[in-house]
């Protein structure tokens, strides 16, 4: 499985997909199956009962047969193109499903034994609990914890990302899954799931789609599409007495045609291929959501929980200024700067060279020849530095340079510590820079906030989502970054039981809270958010107590989680507007056709001019049946989606789906109507 | 149509949107508790009555039990109206020594009284003495209509509410309503229309000699007329809160267009305001109540919208007259009010007529000043349509804003997903028992009308043997029996003679159905909204306060409600308007 963005760089229609979905549609057929879809049911049903009536029009030879035929088939083709719609969506997981299960391939895996030892098993017979050896190049047998040692692991099957991640024992990283591959090194793995309930198993339900339950709120729109199935219904068994009473009895031909027609086939047909292909949009963002719940918990997200760094900020800090002492240039401070961390391998001591290179166009030089000795970081001086031509250059922390310069005899300028004072007050992180006996400045280290990330909160503050950041930083360093960033709120000095009492405290007043965490010390939050994404390199605590796990490991991800939560629900309301709103054109077309026969002055109701009964009727048939087939793409892709005020996304999506609906079959009524007079099919 | 016409259907509506805020603020005041001008009279006496009927008005009901206060309550006052009419013989203010009701009629009409509809199969001043009309039918004009603006208080607390288990006490509900609101309105509009003449007595029935005798053929027997009876009674009281109650029962079987009832174009004014009056101003209370004002507001809009809708089409239906009479007169002109005058009173004339029949129609009311049967097809089908929608364009007292907020609920339901979150209507999510509970109370409308109508014009021996015109007009009389029973209206499009044992037993049931069936599931509704927990309003909230939502719910409304009935509809008012163009008539 590789890394798709949405959209996709496979096809749509796909040939090996679609192939396997025609065929589903047909084993969908299956009254069984269909019950569970109250309105597609109903069109079997129908289907069925005109299927029985064409071979009485047969024996008795009707004048009608080709009329009641043609009817007949396209109630049929309206079932298979739900059907065949529901199959599409579940394709792509399959496809995606069958990848997963050639990684799930049997392999042996050393066992420890309680007496000592080891004994090979296959991993299918692995218990929770067990402890297993695995070495260089072979596959980890199950899902587990790293007790001992720390190896390499190329995780590509599960993330479809190549470069191989740390796995170690304890801490944050310990996780390891079935599936994966040991590169390098010796681990031993404690086994923490049972044959079947491996992540790779639900992974692989997941996608498939095997486990699909229906969301609460896919539940209620079945039932308000069940009830108005019910009332169109009863429309249309009261409509034959009524007929009668007019001296116009109908052929049940026409009034099923007309019921089908009425009935919310379009949304209902198009319901689980929405609600499967949210799921598979997730999937392809490298997100395994546990269940269908949390997608559309995610739409509804009102506070975001967002970690400071690696989400909001890159993960480091980065040098942005060069504040010289007094009597020092600011050329001479960047050169000191750049030779102190020409050896510093640390992003912040590279982020110093490149803002010299940037800055003072100084290049790195070669310092070969030079005699230089680098003065490495330690734990005791919390310095580093160069000694190079009788220059000591040093780099650190204010206190610990204010101390060194005391030792040597030196002092620290006022101007220095002022400026020290400065850059720890609106959140940076400063840096004195000194030679031999003299500070010569200071380095302005600062958090640097991800590029487009303001841009992404305007927009979620645009949908009425909160943002609150979270970091260990005090609570100044918290408020400069959280103003640069626009951020909504923060919590500075976070520990986790502080995060926790903020989900609790947000989730009294009603809201739904979204975060990520990945720590052990996260899971208990992780479980308590209404939206907890673990990121899949975190602990095996943090990815049970999630709902949704990451497999890219990138918490910005969050965002996009909420934007496809939001999309499942967005397209799936449009397309129930849609569908009712397409009623309208439908009994314009379908009644004058019933009743003109006996009552010419009806043909006033004909306003789109259709050219006979017959071909009014089944015109209204087909758009209903072809509508299904031409949305199948908008329902596995989604409506588009700008984030923006819900007062606005209503005026663009009613215009859209709601007055769209109204005017469009029409337009293609007519349509229909004109190509099949002109082919004489009625 | 005239600039005047306009202006009057103007005028109209101006007094009630400006009686709307105080009235609405005063209820919201009146079902909260709060203080009114009203108290220091009123306190004593509502204590008074829970001390004698031994309610604890501090006592809280869950949904369910506040449904079983109502049912008892009505099942009680159902009986005792019944019992009234069974025994009036022998009961005291019978002037007229009218008999014992028959028992299928008393079944139907305690039906029709206690579900506010006032449906009347039977010709009030012959059938109903003085004490029946005052103790048993006057009654439930007030009783119905309290119990209809209980409920209404009921959902809007269960909208407000938070994380809480009921909705209020029924007993105090219903006691508040009627000694805070009904009582003092009804007073003041009894007094307004003695004003202007409607009578107010006991008297026997008066005899009066005729100026000019008629001779008058019947049945072969030629017969010299030369006195009039003319109906008395106590005819303000029950005049004022059969409007403002929107029952609509008539003291007198031609109901609002008697001259008794409804004598001048002022007293047909005050009576429209006052159908309007309430239903109007609950708009109002639910803002107030819900701390939404401007939600209030856009709900009031949507109801003006379908009212404005109705009434042009009522207006420019009978103003153009029929197409039939050729080289007739038909135009507005300083003598006449033109347009199709047939069934309608000349002092109301064309305007006040298709104003009355929609007004009457919106609300559950039902009273009428002019015939809707004698209406252009078109003109005759705004009050069936009207009727159809559920009467929630202002709809009854009560019951029109609940049945309102089901519809809301359901816009809510199927829009709000397009604003990308799970749908919610003022904080409060609504899931999948609020949907189940919301479309059974919009199921069970159609049910009734469409069966029983079914069945009605399969029985040519007892269904089609009543109505008195053939073909599509018959058609649409007996829709509009099932619809106007069925949505508690009682207005009758005359034509159809539903004093038989079929549409006396089918049409009591239709009236029980369509007011008892739809309160349960709206009731379950309200107790299940207000245990939810309120989301905080952002600004990706689904927004219910914008002119956007308000044609939202009016599409809804109009698509929902009207698409389930447009078949019935074609071959019933369209069909018949579109014959008569073609020049036949039925």
């Amino acid at each position: 499985m590789t890394r798709k963005q949405s959209g996709g760089n496979t096809s749509l229609w796909d040939g090996a997909i679609v192939r396997r979905a025609a065929v589903d549609a047909l084993r969908k057929l299956n009254p069984v199956t269909m019950m569970r879809n109250p309105v597609m049911f109903v069109v079997e049903v129908g289907s069925v009962l005109t299927a029985v009536l064409l071979l009485r029009d047969i024996h008795q030879q009707s004048a009608a047969f080709r009329f009641d035929l043609q009817i007949t088939l396209w109630l049929w083709f309206t079932v298979l193109f739900a059907n065949f719609a529901e199959a599409m969506a579940e394709g792509r997981g399959k496809a995606q499903a069958d990848t997963l299960r050639r990684a799930k391939s049997e392999t042996m895996a050393n066992r420890a034994l309680a007496a000592g030892g080891t004994e090979q098993v296959p991993s299918s017979k692995l218990r929770a609990g067990d402890i297993v050896f695995v070495g260089p190049g072979e596959m980890i047998p199950g899902d587990g914890e790293v007790i001992e040692g720390v190896a390499a692991v190329d995780e590509s099957a599960i993330t479809g990302e190549s470069a191989p991640v740390i796995r170690e024992s304890g801490g944050d990283r310990s996780a390891v899954t079935g599936g994966t591959r040991v590169l390098s090194d010796r681990i031993t793995v404690r086994i923490t799931s049972n044959p079947g309930e491996t992540f790779l198993d639900r992974m692989i339900a997941l996608v498939e789609g095997a486990e699909r339950q229906k969301t609460p709120n896919e539940i209620a729109l079945n039932i308000l599409l069940a009830g108005l199935t019910i009332i169109f219904l009863l429309a249309v068994v009261t409509l034959q007495p009524l007929a009668i009473y007019s001296h116009s009895p109908q052929t049940v031909f026409v009034l099923v045609s007309l019921l089908v027609c009425l009935i919310p086939t379009t949304i209902g047909g198009l319901l689980s291929a929405i609600g499967i292909a949210g799921m598979d949009r997730l999937v392809q963002h490298n997100v395994l959501a546990m269940s269908g719940r949390a997608v559309e918990a995610a739409g509804d997200v009102n506070t975001l929980l967002l970690d400071k760094t690696g989400t909001i900020t890159l993960g480091n800090r980065q040098a942005a200024d060069f504040l010289p002492a007094p009597g020092v240039t600011k050329q001479d401070l960047a050169e000191a700067a750049q030779l102190s961390s020409l050896a510093d391998e640390t992003p912040e001591g590279r982020s110093i060279v490149v803002l010299a290179k940037e800055k003072f166009g100084l290049r790195g030089r070669d310092l070969a020849n030079t005699h230089a000795e680098f003065v490495p970081f330690s734990a005791t001086s919390r310095m580093s530095g160069i000694n190079i031509e009788n220059r000591a250059i040093r780099k650190g922390a204010a206190d610990s340079i204010a101390r060194y310069l005391e030792e040597i005899g030196g002092a620290m300028p006022e101007q220095v510590r002022a400026d020290v004072e400065t850059i720890a007050r609106t959140g940076g992180t400063p840096l004195v820079v000194s030679e031999n006996e003299r500070a010569l400045g200071v380095i302005h280290l600062k958090d640097i906030v991800k590029g487009g990330i303001r841009e992404r909160f305007e927009q979620l503050r645009a949908m009425g989502i909160r943002t609150i950041m979270i970091t260990g930083d005090n609570p100044l360093t918290a408020a400069a970054i959280a103003r640069e960033a626009g951020v909504d709120d923060f919590l500075a000095e976070a520990k986790p039981k502080d995060k926790m009492d903020l989900i609790r405290r947000e989730q009294a007043q009603g809201k739904l809270v979204a975060m990520t965490g990945d720590g052990t010390n996260d899971a208990p939050a992780l479980a308590q958010a209404d939206v907890g994404v673990a990121m899949n390199t975190g602990t095996q605590a943090a990815k049970e107590a999630g709902n949704m796990v990451d497999l890219d490991s990138n918490p910005t991800k969050l965002i996009e989680i909420v934007e496809i939560g939001k999309q499942l629900l967005m397209t799936r309301g449009s397309l129930t507007t849609f569908s009712i709103a397409n009623d309208v054109a439908k009994y314009f077309a379908i009644l004058p056709a019933m009743f003109a026969g006996t009552f010419p002055v009806l043909n006033a109701l004909n306003i789109m001019h259709l050219r006979n009964p017959e071909s009014a009727v089944l015109s209204a048939i087909i758009f209903n049946a072809l509508i299904i087939i031409a949305l199948i793409p908008l329902a596995l892709r989604g409506v588009k989606y700008t984030p923006m005020s819900a007062d606005m996304l209503l005026r663009r999506n009613l215009l859209l789906y709601g007055f769209g609906g109204i005017v469009l079959p029409f337009i293609g009524i007519k349509l229909i109507d004109m190509a099949i007079t002109a082919i004489h099919l009625v | 149509m005239t600039a005047n016409g306009w202006l009057q259907i103007f005028i109209f509506f101006a007094i009630v949107t400006l009686l709307a805020y105080p009235l609405g603020v005063y209820m919201a005041n009146v079902f909260s508790g709060k203080r009114t001008w009203a108290d220091p009279i009123l306190r004593p006496v509502e204590r008074l009555l829970y001390r004698v009927t031994g309610v604890s008005p501090d006592v809280e009901m869950r949904w369910t039990e506040y449904a079983v206060a109502m049912l008892l309550f009505s099942v009680v006052s159902m009986l005792v109206l019944y019992l009234i009419e069974r025994m009036q013989q022998w009961l005291p203010f019978n002037p007229q020594h009218l008999g014992n009701v028959p028992a299928i009629l008393a079944f139907n009409t305690a039906a029709s009284f206690t579900t506010n509809t006032n449906w009347q199969s039977y010709v009030p001043e012959t059938t109903m003495s003085y004490l029946t009309q005052m103790a048993g039918l006057a009654y439930h004009n007030f009783t119905s209509a309290a119990v209809g603006m209980a409920l209404a208080v009921a959902f809007i607390r269960g909208i407000a509410r938070r994380e809480c288990e009921t909705l209020g006490n029924f007993w105090v509900d219903v006691t508040r309503g009627i000694l805070w609101v009904l009582l003092p309105g009804a007073t003041l509009a009894a007094l307004l229309l003695v004003s202007q003449g409607v009578v107010q007595n006991l008297h026997p029935y008066t005899t009066a000699t005729l100026i000019a005798p008629q001779t008058v053929t019947a049945q072969g027997a030629t017969q010299r007329i030369t006195t009039q009876t003319i109906a008395q009674g106590p005819v303000a009281s029950q005049e004022a809160i059969k409007e403002l109650g929107t029952n609509g029962g008539g003291f007198f079987n031609t109901n609002s267009a008697h001259p008794f009832e409804n004598p001048t174009p002022f007293s047909n004014l005050l009576e429209m305001v006052l159908i309007f009056a309430i239903p109007a101003g609950l708009t109002v209370t639910l803002g107030r109540m819900t701390g939404s004002p401007r939600h209030g507001w856009a709900v009031f809009a949507a109801m003006a919208i379908l009212f404005a809708a109705g009434v042009s089409v009522a207006y420019h239906a009978e103003a153009h007259g029929n197409p039939l009479f050729r080289g007739v007169d038909q135009h507005a002109t300083a003598l006449q009010s033109g347009g199709n005058m047939e069934g309608k009173e000349v002092r109301f004339g064309v305007v006040n007529s298709a104003l009355f029949a929609t007004v009457t129609t919106d609300t559950s009311c039902g009273a009428v000043n002019s015939m809707h049967d004698s209406f252009t097809p078109l003109g005759g089908m705004v009050p069936l349509v009207n009727m159809m929608l559920g009467e929630v364009v202002f709809g009854g007292v009560g019951s029109g804003l609940y049945g309102m907020l089901i519809f809301v609920i359901l816009s809510v339901f199927i829009a709000g997903l397009m604003v990308g979150r799970t749908p919610e209507y003022l904080g409060k999510k609504i899931e999948a028992y609020d949907v189940q509970m919301s479309m059974l109370f919009v199921l069970v409308f159609p049910v009734i009308i469409l069966i029983f109508s079914a069945i009605a014009v399969l029985l040519p021996g007892v269904g089609t043997s009543s109505i008195a015109n053939p073909g599509p007009h018959g058609l649409t009389e007996i829709l509009y029996a099932f619809t106007s029973t069925a949505a508690n209206n009682g207005s009758a499009f005359a034509g159809l003679n539903a004093n038989t044992n079929f549409y006396n037993m089918t049409l009591g049931f239709s009236m029980l159905a369509g007011r008892f069936l739809m309160i349960i599931p709206m009731l379950a509704v309200a107790g299940n909204l207000a245990r939810k927990k309120i989301v905080p309003a952002s600004a990706g909230t689904f927004p219910v306060t914008t002119p956007l939502f308000t044609m939202l719910l009016v599409g809804i409304i109009v698509i929902v409600g009207a698409l389930t009935f447009f078949p019935a509809l074609t071959l019933g008012p369209v069909l018949e308007h579109l014959l008569l163009q073609a020049g036949k008539t039925f």
